[in-house]
């Protein structure tokens, strides 16, 4: 059990907005900070997942430090909402760990790519393209774990969650809401569309909220991808590698495309910001994780690019092996924000 | 020290709102503009970071504003604060330039939201600055530096030296040594003087050392004194300032909104002796709110007491320290450091001057009186009788003074021989030319943005 000093500094500073509200136009915290007079621990946690970290309601607010209030509510938000992941992480050492170490991350994604090395040299391949470097019941085998474990790890976690927070029995509604809020990431626009304060101060910006929707759309796309080909391969007997003019190939191109512009903005877009008004113990994991889904996506198009060489072997296995680490560090790492966030908005959307 | 003498056109004294218009004005006319802000960066802007609204006259909808807003409403809500004290050609004119401000306010980086929960009566008549004041601020920076304007912070003007009708010299400090300039305009709009606990303690007797100051520490009058001293005509009673009552718990400067307390309708309030001195039920709060700063003022210690039960608690919006609580009075008056029999017996009485609380109302007045009882509670008399007790300290919060230089429908200062021919002022610092008692919610921002401009505007010109 984490202790609850963040939660109580979270909730001095709360208290204090609300009674000012004059930020109550920026985003979905302040209306749900607005509603309660008492706010318990699974409130505050709710708020800062709900908190996007925009920091607009930092650079308005007229109490940050020198003065003595000290408000910085997107920085102890992103602590709140930090040890709310860790702590309902499943199982929570790993969540620990990871978050809080980019050289982990690092570490991990190293040893999978070094696995897929002696697995491609060790097993037998079977048919065509990088099939036959590694069999597609290989990849079955070692991926499909891979992929269902950090799903129910992130299940126990949301679940988890959402008792923490008193979540109701969700309605189709209110998944329409979450949806609808985080298609246009509206809590990174700024309340009036301007965007928001992150890399430049005070003044506003779209550059996050439009390098991250580049991550989510490519990482969907690429997640399209693979399971148009999970169907063409098994409903229409139709195994890879598939033709540039084949529905797998134009979603995981365009996907893996946006995806590596998107984290690169990503990356140079945080070097910039200000590491106090987020978890400055995270920060490194943070850019492990951003490095590593650039990994995924760059090695992608060059197995792509490199798909008839003599590469496509270390190709092969540079690739797999970051997306076998980017699957398990999943529930683990700064990716588990995107399921968190949703299960915030949806819970939001129950309280209006 | 002559160095940079010929490098600005104009001189902005002060680093808030009124100041940042003149500012902006006067650069986009070509002028070279150096702003003199006396705090340090982290607290530029002066009392408007604590700001939240412009009121605003507009004759149909206006971005967030709905419905219609007319200048002779406009105006009848000014006459009924000021009880008259207010110079009705500038009023007006202030009123009917407002209309023009919003949508400047936005070509210059200012966004607006919808009026805040908790203020729907100013949907109509006042604008919300998304992020409040300091937002403000910060986005009038941009724009003024972006313009070309330069700005001094930690850079406090000592005097402006005024012969022979004319501003000749600019003295300030920056960086631990006095500078001088000599620009061919200034604009004063460096605020009241409410910060200088001296000065309002010659104003209001001892007692002013008791008093929390709302707002910047700052806004110490220097340059007002400064004027003053050299003869420049001035308005407004020396002697007045506004002042509401606070959270007694509050910082001794910059409390801003978040100090205030709304509960003193569903409470009593005591004072130190444990006895009750004014009606708390006179009046809906916004109504009665200044009037608390004086009572509370008036009392020994110039301290008072609310005091209300559970029952009253979710009937007002949360200030930044939680009440003091406490399951009996007894205990609360321990906590408080109130006499505590009195406190009982206070309390005693008025739950047994309250008739029928039926009808009470807590949003309008719903003439729940006490009968009998001296000063009489004569709206939202509940008995006090349902723990837990809670507690609250109130002082007197000075908001801003009154005493300002006079200034003509050009913003120009004068002097006893006539205008001075290359000083304007704007904002706080001279709207006891309007404002001469009392305070309408977003008319400080509507002076200083409709002023800033015509300072700005008017020392442009005067530049050439």
């Amino acid at each position: 059990m984490l202790d609850d000093t963040a939660i109580e500094e979270a909730r001095r500073q709360a208290q204090i907005c609300n009674a000012c509200r004059y930020c109550e136009g920026y985003c979905s915290v302040f209306p749900a900070l607005h509603a309660q007079r008492v706010m318990a621990d699974g409130d505050i946690v709710q708020l800062a997942n709900l908190c996007h970290n925009c920091q607009n309601c930092f650079d308005a607010c007229q109490y940050t430090a020198p003065h003595e209030f000290d408000l910085n509510l997107p920085g102890i938000l992103a602590e709140v909402r930090q040890e709310s992941w860790e702590e309902t992480a499943f199982p929570a050492a790993l969540g620990r760990s990871f978050h809080r170490n980019g050289t982990l991350i690092a570490m991990a994604a190293v040893v999978a790519m070094a696995a897929l090395f002696a697995l491609l040299r060790a097993l037998p391949g079977g048919g065509e393209g990088f099939y036959a470097m590694l069999s597609h019941g290989a990849m079955v085998a070692i991926f499909l774990p891979a992929f269902v474990f950090p799903l129910v790890a992130l299940g126990v976690g949301l679940k988890r969650y959402w008792s923490r927070v008193g979540g109701e029995r969700i309605r189709l509604g209110h998944l329409r809401a979450a949806f609808a809020s985080a298609a246009q990431m509206r809590n990174l626009a700024g309340g009036h569309g301007k965007g928001c304060n992150f890399e430049d101060g005070d003044r506003f910006s779209q550059g996050r909220r439009v390098m991250h929707q580049l991550v989510m759309y490519g990482f969907l796309l690429c997640f399209a991808a693979t399971t148009a080909g999970t169907i063409l391969h098994y409903v229409f007997d139709m195994p890879a590698p598939y033709a540039l003019f084949s529905l797998p190939k134009l979603l995981g191109l365009s996907g893996g495309i946006l995806l590596c512009i998107g984290t690169l903005g990503m990356m140079r877009l945080k070097l910039r910001s200000r590491p106090d008004l987020q978890f400055p113990p995270v920060r490194r994991g943070e850019f492990g994780f951003i490095l590593l889904l650039f990994i995924v996506s760059a090695s992608g198009l060059a197995l792509y690019a490199g798909g008839g060489t003599t590469a496509l072997g270390a190709l092969l296995a540079l690739h797999l092996g970051a997306v076998l680490a980017f699957f398990l560090l999943t529930p683990y790492s700064k990716m588990a924000h995107g399921f968190y966030r949703f299960a915030a908005l949806v819970r939001d959307a129950q309280r209006r | 020290m002559p160095e940079k003498q010929d490098r600005y056109d104009v001189v902005v004294v002060g680093g808030g709102n009124a100041a940042l218009c003149a500012a902006m004005t006067a650069a986009e006319t070509g002028a070279k503009v150096l702003i003199l802000e006396a705090a340090p960066e982290p607290y530029r802007g002066g009392n408007s970071r604590h700001t939240r609204n412009f009121r605003c006259m507009h004759e149909g909808p206006l971005s967030v504003l709905i419905d219609r807003y007319g200048e002779d409403e406009y105006f009848d809500d000014l006459i009924k604060v000021t009880g008259g004290r207010t110079d009705e050609a500038l009023a007006r004119m202030v009123i009917r330039e407002t209309e023009a401000c919003l949508p400047w306010m936005q070509d210059h980086g200012v966004h607006f939201q919808p009026s805040l929960s908790g203020t729907l009566s100013l949907a109509r008549t006042n604008a919300f600055f998304m992020g409040g004041g300091k937002a403000l601020v910060n986005a009038y920076y941009r724009t003024a530096e972006a313009l070309g304007v330069d700005v001094l912070y930690d850079a406090p003007v000592t005097h402006l030296a005024v012969a022979d009708g004319r501003v000749n010299r600019v003295e300030y400090i920056h960086g631990g040594q006095q500078h001088n300039l000599a620009p061919k305009a200034v604009v004063v709009a460096s605020g009241g003087f409410q910060a200088d606990i001296d000065w309002l303690a010659e104003a209001w007797g001892p007692p002013a050392r008791n008093f929390l100051i709302r707002g910047t520490p700052y806004n110490r009058g220097t340059v007002l004194r400064d004027l003053i001293d050299q003869g420049a005509d001035t308005v407004g009673d020396p002697t007045q300032c506004h002042a509401v009552a606070i959270d007694g718990r509050a910082p001794k400067y910059d409390g801003g909104i978040v100090t205030r307390l709304d509960c003193v309708p569903f409470s009593i309030v005591v004072n130190r002796d444990g006895d009750r001195f004014h009606d708390e039920g006179e009046d809906v709060w916004p109504k009665r709110y200044a009037i608390w700063g004086r009572l509370v003022a008036a009392q020994p210690d110039q301290v008072g007491y609310v005091i209300i039960d559970s029952k009253s608690l979710p009937l007002f919006m949360p200030s930044v320290y939680p009440p003091i609580e406490a399951g009996s009075l007894a205990e609360l008056a321990r906590k408080m450091g109130l006499p505590a029999g009195k406190l009982q017996t206070t309390v005693a009485a008025f739950n047994a001057a309250c008739g029928d609380t039926v009808g009470f109302q807590p949003t309008e007045l719903d003439g729940v009186a006490t009968n009998g009882l001296t000063p009489p509670k004569s709206n939202w008399a509940r008995p006090i009788d349902t723990p837990p007790y809670y507690g609250y300290s109130l002082r007197t919060g000075v908001t801003f003074t009154y005493l300002g230089l006079r200034v003509d429908e050009r913003a120009q200062c004068s002097d006893a021989a006539g205008p001075i021919s290359n000083l304007w002022a704007a904002g706080e610092t001279m709207a006891g030319s309007i404002l001469g008692q009392g305070y309408l919610a977003g008319f400080g921002m509507a002076i200083g943005t409709v002023f800033g401009r015509i300072a700005g505007r008017e020392a442009a010109n005067h530049v050439g």
